[in-house]
């Protein structure tokens, strides 16, 4: 996908100046956020739970090697092959590559980030194959010009029932619907014939399992069924850090995924896909192939950016996040939005491509707080902004502004003179308003709040008057 | 708890904004017995260094307080912000640096935040306010998440008899302040407060109350804009010293 996010500040601003997008981020906030409360309510031992799915996340990636190989080696003898990927591009000439082999004129897609990551729609329309995505998100997103995801498991949560039922009209030619069954009906109407013709299903993959070779899918309209069980040919296409050493472990993290991501106790689907058809029976496909794929994942296994690689995709950060609530999805510039995407694009698409994102948080650290596998978030954005600093990509002025102001805090007569003059100027500057509307050199603060003023002297100034007069009268 | 020696931090804002709300602190600490010493040499604990990415800043300034703060019984700040700072990123910072990891090892042990101290370790009785009418609470971030100060102001705010805590939706929620994002993305970070904003005129509250000076600013400063002129935006330390 385009890389967008050298533009986080202008987008974000664009944003939040787009009111019909305020409407429906005001409506979408906090339905995820309560859902999830109730339904974490029901695991007795929560937290332990938590420590038990990063313990698993951990064990895969400190040895992401020989799982990868003992999934690889289960995968094969299962009849499906696999394949490696290293980046984006790798991935769209092997998806291609397989649907000229099995002359596949139209693929229905389930959910995939990585396929966004690759640019795979684009790749396959290229080469005269028809992506169709079932997702109903997905399915509106693509109507709709191609627009990109804004949310990694509601990728159309920017849009409104109202912009929905404009869209279809239009791209249907279709009475105009506004109730949401109708809505659904209509996508599903359309969507039904593509999955009877389809050759080829293309998927992502929520889980990979080494014990037994297996794919997890995690969905909830039946489209992920549809898709890896109708077309003769399945695709399944997932990062390297998917994978998961057993079915055990799977279902320690089954009772995290469905819980943190939309508050539900367990998706509506949940599917465990295992090899091809056999003989005896009628369903599934007859040719299974597994795309792995790096696009960066390795080179942060072992870095200072390792657990990272623990994240299972819930989205539980950005629907927690005060950044993504008030600017939305789309703002980030990339496939990966919030505080996750934060870490992964400047990581993946590149740290001097996203010089913002690292920034974009308030270290409120509720996203740490929520991730079902402990990803400390605000401590990786933290180490993020000392790369930037330390590689020289953060603006002049911020970084002389940062070592002078650091500098001077060190020198506690020259700190203690600056802050008089300082608090002075200030109060100064508010006049009788006690409350200063622009503020010189730091209008940013001030472009949409006012700045209250000081009370005019220094503690310390206050403080030592105060001593010298306590000391004065003793005397 | 007498004659224990507290290191007060006022840290870098309330020295330069606020300093009532440095002597509420003090008259609190001393109030419970406690012999407080300012040390005049302090400046900032260096989290805006640290969490802008200037690490060396960061570890100067970190040196220089723990060196500052040293030899007190307890050090003790009016900030979940700063103490959060002190007591886990100081020991972070220096992980490979073992004679400053253990002095900020020693420091983190000793360090507390103002509400916390007063009702966890001092375990006070009573405090000197006597604060009148409706207040509603908000929860800084870093207090909150890192430290757990949740139940403490509100147990002493409890102490006075004339205050009524009227809780707020969203009150564990963000303000949008986040240090220097609050200077890097305005709008966004006031776009943020405006939404504590209308959480706190939901309340029905005519005044907030919290625990970091930070927010404070921003709150009061989002509130003024939206020509709210009245609420008034307090420190928990101010109302309970009396002096609010």
């Amino acid at each position: 996908m385009e890389i967008k996010s050298m533009r986080f500040k202008a987008n974000a601003e664009a944003s939040l100046a787009n009111v019909v997008l305020q409407g429906n981020l005001k409506n979408a906030k906090g339905k995820f956020v309560t859902k999830r409360a109730e339904a974490i309510k029901e695991i007795d031992d929560f937290e332990g739970t938590r420590d038990a799915a990063a313990a698993i996340r951990n064990k895969v990636i400190d040895n992401l090697d020989l799982w990868l190989e003992r999934f690889e080696n289960r995968a094969q003898e299962t009849g499906a092959q696999v394949m490696w990927a290293k980046d984006g591009a790798e991935v769209c000439r092997l998806v291609t590559e397989i649907a000229r082999k099995h002359k596949v004129t139209k693929v229905t897609k389930s959910k995939s980030m990585l396929s966004e990551e690759a640019g795979l729609n684009q790749a396959l329309e290229a080469a005269g194959i028809q992506p169709v995505e079932t997702d109903l998100g997905e399915y509106i997103l693509q109507v709709d010009n191609n627009e990109p995801p804004s949310h990694i498991i509601a990728p159309a949560v920017h849009k409104s029932l109202d912009d929905v039922a404009d869209l279809f009209h239009k791209v249907h030619g279709t009475p105009r619907k506004t109730e949401i069954p109708a809505l659904t009906r209509e996508a599903r109407e359309v969507l039904r014939g593509h999955f009877l013709t389809a050759e080829m299903g293309l998927s992502g993959g929520n889980f990979l399992v080494a014990e037994t070779g297996s794919v997890a899918l995690v969905t909830n309209e039946g489209n992920g069924r549809m898709v890896t069980t109708l077309p003769k040919v399945h695709v399944v296409i997932t990062g390297i850090e998917k994978v998961i050493p057993t079915l055990e472990d799977l279902s320690t993290l089954m009772r995290l995924l469905p819980r943190s991501a939309t508050g539900q106790s367990i998706s509506n689907y949940f599917s465990i896909l295992t090899g091809v058809k056999k003989p005896e029976e009628h369903d599934g496909p007859e040719h299974l192939y597994f795309i792995l794929v790096d696009a960066g994942r390795a080179d942060v296994v072992g870095g200072e950016f390792h657990e990272m690689l623990r994240c299972i995709r819930c989205g539980a950060c950005m629907n927690h996040c005060p950044v993504y609530q008030t600017i939305g999805g789309h703002a980030y510039g990339w496939v990966y939005p919030g505080p996750m995407g934060s870490v992964l694009t400047p990581l993946y698409a590149g740290i001097e491509n996203s010089i913002d994102l690292p920034h974009a948080a308030t270290l409120c650290n509720q996203c740490g707080v929520v991730c079902p596998v402990k990803i400390p978030l605000p401590d990786l954005l933290r180490k993020l902004r000392e790369k930037q600093t330390d590689a020289g990509l953060r603006p002049l002025t911020e970084r002389v502004g940062l070592r002078v102001w650091a500098w001077v805090a060190q020198r506690p007569v020259l700190y203690g003179l600056g802050a008089r003059l300082g608090a002075r100027y200030l109060k100064w500057l508010a006049g009788e308003d006690k409350s200063i509307r622009l503020l010189p050199a730091v209008q940013e603060w001030t472009r949409g709040r006012d700045f209250p003023a000081p009370q005019g002297k220094t503690f310390r100034e206050l403080y030592a008057a105060r001593q010298k007069s306590a000391k004065e009268s003793q005397q | 708890m007498a004659n224990k020696r507290v290191g007060l931090f006022v840290t870098c804002l309330v020295d330069l904004m606020r300093p009532r709300i440095g002597f509420a602190a003090l008259k609190l600490l001393e109030t419970a017995g406690c012999e407080v010493i300012v040390p005049d040499t302090q400046t900032c604990c260096g989290q805006p260094a640290w969490n802008s990415g200037d690490k060396a800043g960061a570890e100067a300034l970190a040196k220089k307080t723990i060196a500052e703060f040293e030899g007190f019984d307890y050090i003790v700040v009016p900030s979940g912000s700063c103490g959060d700072h002190i007591r886990s990123e100081y020991q972070s910072m220096f992980a490979e640096e073992p004679s400053w990891r253990d002095r900020a090892t020693a420091m983190a042990a000793r360090t507390y935040e103002l509400t916390d101290f007063l009702a966890s370790v001092l375990k006070v009785d009573s405090v000197p306010g006597d604060y009148e009418g409706t207040v509603t609470y908000h929860d800084s971030c870093s207090g909150l998440r890192s430290m757990g100060i949740k139940a403490q102001p509100r147990a002493l705010l409890a102490k006075m008899k004339a205050v009524e805590l009227k809780e707020m939706n969203g009150c564990e929620e963000c303000c949008g302040f986040g240090g220097t994002f609050s200077v890097k993305f305005g709008e966004v970070s006031a776009a943020i407060a405006e939404r504590k904003c209308d959480f706190i005129h939901a309340s029905g509250a005519p005044a907030v109350v919290g625990g970091d000076l930070g927010c404070l600013l921003n709150i009061e400063g989002k509130l003024r804009r939206m020509g709210d002129e009245t609420t008034r935006v307090l420190h928990v330390a101010e109302v309970l010293a009396g002096d609010a």
